[in-house]
């Protein structure tokens, strides 16, 4: 099994959503995030005042899949949150000693 | 005959009962200001200081009720009174004065009636204290700025109250306030100019290497809500402070008030938005609120001989005025997070001046040598009065919470409990 963990552009996060369902996962994590990468930040002025804002708001999305599955997922994500321009995000894929769903106590492929 | 002379005695007392209803809803209106603050002030400050903010505005609000009940109505209006001050305090305030009865308004002696006087001044104390909260915000110990209230609502603004509209020395020199520019929002400035000066800026707001860092407010639906209340709460604060409507001549005098007020805030929020715009590069909404208190302000000393044009022009002025403002107090290092020095100092000043351009009685000059005065007069009283007060309170109790304290945010310190709790439990 892989974790599949990508940080993307906020307002691609419904085209990924549909994209990796399209594929048949079934379950899907977000979370609002904030950070810097390449694209670093940009200074704004409030009553005059610069600021800048250093921390970017990105999702961030997880997803345990199949080890079959996980190639195809990881080229939907890419491909539907990719625009092209600076700061598109990351995928980062690593690997999960065991799964359990927790109703039923299955575990393994069948839990994902 | 008798019928015609009981008609017109009816006639008069409805007109004293229309004059003291007119008076009383304008002071309603001007006690919803204290809403208005309330929202602007959260609405600027960060999450974390929400509720203290919110404490305090409500608080001052009582605070400035019961003290100017008890000593400031009666320092500040001593011909009311039989024997002056003295023997008024020795009634305690308002609590011993009478009501006209109808003999008295039908003989023309009196129009409306004594408490609804006392219950729109009231709330112009309120006011008042209401600028200083703002300036102050996010680092001062909540029972020293109560302790505050007290002394500036009891002593320090009936004073210089009673030197205006009191029919001390600044009326009879022919200074001219017509709603408070001065008398309500120099004086508040300067308190609140007094305090920040005592209490530094907030941790962070100017960096070591001279940077001026912005500290945005958390709710900007609140302040833009406050603004508006502020706004309708005006009416009530300058139509009101025409004193009476039941004659036509009044009444249109009431009118071009309201009129006036209107447009001297557009005019403020239009041309602070767009210095904003072209100074900034984007369009500052905390910025085109305060242009529309601004505006607000600046007609409010005189309201009443503008046209609705020249108004506007005032207001616009004022706006322009409290853009610069607000950039120059944080380039001094004054740290105001609502901007209450430049909309209530700054462009008082620049209210009380303006009469000169519209109610001179032909001597321009001699006017405005004359709103000098005033302007010196309530400023210099009221900012070294507080000076000494926030001083005393800063070597006994202390002013500023501490460090750690602050960065917490005041809620959890000063209050125990936040605007917004996230992850509580019932347990």
């Amino acid at each position: 099994m892989k974790m599949i963990t990508a940080i993307i552009k906020p307002f691609k996060l419904d085209d990924v959503r549909q994209a990796v369902a399209d594929i048949g996962i079934q379950g899907i994590t977000v979370t609002e995030v904030k950070g810097f990468g390449r694209q670093r930040g940009h200074t704004e002025l409030y009553r005059g005042a610069e600021y800048v804002v250093d921390f970017l708001p990105k999702a961030k999305i997880e997803l345990a899949v199949d080890d079959a599955v996980a190639d195809q997922v990881v080229e939907a994500i890419a491909n539907t949150a990719r625009t092209g321009k600076i700061g598109d995000g990351k995928i980062f894929v690593s690997e999960i000693s065991e799964a359990i769903r927790i109703r039923t106590g299955e575990t393994g492929a069948e839990a994902v | 005959m008798d019928d015609l002379t009981t008609v017109a005695g009816q006639v008069t007392e409805l007109a004293y009962a229309l004059d003291t209803f007119y008076f009383l809803v304008c002071g309603a209106l001007v006690m919803w200001m204290a809403a208005g603050f309330t929202m602007l002030e959260a609405g600027l400050v960060r999450a974390k200081n929400t509720a203290e903010i919110l404490t305090k505005n409500v608080g001052l609000y009582a605070i400035a009720c019961i003290m100017y009940m008890l000593v400031g109505y009666s320092i500040m209006y001593p011909g009311d009174f039989e024997g002056g001050v003295f023997q008024s305090l020795a009634n305690i305030g308002v609590l011993g004065s009478d009501d006209n009865d109808a003999a008295a308004a039908i003989a023309g002696d009196a129009y409306y009636s004594n408490l609804s006087d006392f219950f729109f001044q009231v709330v112009f104390v309120a006011t008042a204290m209401s600028i200083v909260s703002g300036a102050v915000a996010e680092r001062m110990k909540l029972w020293s700025f109560f302790a505050f209230a007290v002394v500036l609502t009891g002593f320090i603004y009936p004073v210089q109250g009673f030197w205006k509209w009191g029919g001390g020395f600044l009326n009879e020199m022919g200074f001219l306030d017509f709603a408070g520019s001065g008398v309500v929002h120099l004086c508040g400035a300067a308190a609140a100019l007094a305090g920040v000066l005592l209490l530094g800026a907030r941790k962070g707001k100017y960096g070591s290497k001279g940077q001026i860092n912005a500290i945005p407010g958390c709710n900007l639906p609140l302040a833009a809500l406050g603004t508006l209340i502020l706004w309708l709460g005006w009416f009530g604060f300058n139509g009101g402070s025409e004193l009476k409507v039941s004659d036509v001549g009044e009444a249109n005098a009431v009118a071009l008030v309201f009129v006036n007020t209107n447009m001297a805030a557009a005019g403020g929020l239009v041309f602070a938005l767009l210095l904003s715009r072209f100074w900034f590069g984007k369009a500052d909404l905390t910025m085109a609120l305060n242009g529309a208190l601004a505006g607000l302000v600046a007609i409010t000393a005189e309201p009443l001989t503008p046209t609705p044009l020249v108004a506007t022009m005032i207001g616009a002025i004022g706006g322009l005025l409290v853009v610069g403002s607000i950039v120059a107090l944080d380039k001094l290092k004054i740290d105001d997070p609502v901007g209450a020095i430049s909309v209530h100092g700054v462009v008082g000043i620049w209210g009380l001046l303006a009469v000169s351009f519209t109610n001179n009685g032909g001597n321009f000059w001699g006017q405005l040598g004359t709103q000098v005065i005033g302007m010196i007069t309530i400023f210099a009283w009221v900012f070294i009065a507080s000076f000494i007060v926030w001083y005393l309170l800063k070597k006994t109790v202390g002013i500023r919470v501490s460090e750690e304290e602050e960065y917490e945010g005041v809620d959890i310190s000063e209050c125990g409990l936040e605007a917004y709790p996230e992850f509580t439990s019932a347990e």
